[in-house]
């Protein structure tokens, strides 16, 4: 059973809050197709992924990113229930996707980046830790179900 | 392998940093220990409270050692070939944590805050590939 403090939920709720799903979510994707370009093996019929800048401007890839990060969104609401609500997810990635969980962690880590890039100076340390801790679990939690 | 647009890049945000090298090396380190707390396991000597001279100025090393490879991208192993030693005989980081995956999260963390959006995805992906790069080196000599 995961413990989050007082400290720690606020740190995740009050940044969310100010987070564009979509944007966030179509960034964090883009930066892990572009920093770790084997990733794009799971994306093939994305269309062009040719260069950073196809893959910024892919409506594809935003359309994915967005859809990614509203589940973390789910994951927010869900802080006590992870391993619940990555479930089914977690199900899915294993056996219809075949993605390798070290992938999780990797977005994960990206996903920081363009945190502390949006809030630069507000993403304090203590603020990061949170969110290393919250990106950890969730990884944890998508690669629970695999078999 | 990292191309010379690459190395362009690295160059580029190096250069934007305008003499905050030191403080980002301190900050880099503290962001570790915050995030990773095992990592202080390699610090039992150091009062690692915030705000700590010895933090700051091992932090400083860090930084200028980064610099130094920076400015001798193209021949990465001799220039850290000193500190390829250090890590691999004396400090013995462990490899797998080694990989630097947590400094370089940090730091490029640290770079982010400090530069916004001109840590475009390009640059991130120059500094990750970097990063890897002197983690590499460092670690040659480990067996």
């Amino acid at each position: 059973m995961v413990h989050w403090s007082a400290e720690e939920k606020q740190l995740i709720t009050s940044v969310w809050a100010k987070v564009n799903v979509e944007e966030c979510g179509a960034e964090a994707l883009a930066r892990l197709l572009i920093v770790y370009p084997w990733t794009q093996r799971f994306f093939s019929d994305f269309g062009n992924l040719s260069s950073p800048t196809a893959i910024i401007g892919n409506p594809r890839v935003r359309a994915h990113g967005k859809k990614v990060l509203t589940s973390f969104g789910e994951a927010i609401k869900n802080l006590d229930n992870l391993k619940g609500t990555y479930s089914k997810l977690s199900e899915l990635h294993c056996d219809k996707l075949h993605v390798d969980p070290e992938n999780f962690r990797l977005l994960g880590d990206i996903l920081v980046i363009v945190l502390a890039a949006h809030f630069t100076k507000d993403f304090t340390p203590a603020c990061q830790a949170t969110w290393q801790k919250l990106v950890g679990l969730v990884a944890h939690a998508l690669a629970r179900k695999y078999h | 392998m990292l191309t010379a647009e690459d190395k362009k890049l690295i160059q580029q945000i190096w250069g934007k940093l305008g003499g905050a090298e030191e403080e980002i090396g301190a900050e880099a380190l503290t962001r570790m220990f915050y995030s990773y707390p095992p990592t202080k396991t390699y610090f039992p000597h150091f009062d690692l409270s915030p705000g700590s001279e010895q933090v700051r100025v091992h932090g400083k090393k860090v930084v200028a050692a980064l610099g130094t490879a920076i400015k001798n991208i193209d021949n990465l192993s001799q220039a850290l070939s000193e500190l390829s030693n250090l890590h691999a005989y004396n400090l013995r980081v462990d490899p797998p944590r080694f990989s630097l995956q947590f400094l370089s999260q940090c730091l490029q963390v640290a770079l982010a805050t400090r530069l916004g959006k001109d840590y475009s995805p390009e640059a991130h992906s120059a500094v990750d590939k970097f990063m890897s790069a002197v983690a590499s080196v460092l670690a040659e000599k480990y067996r």
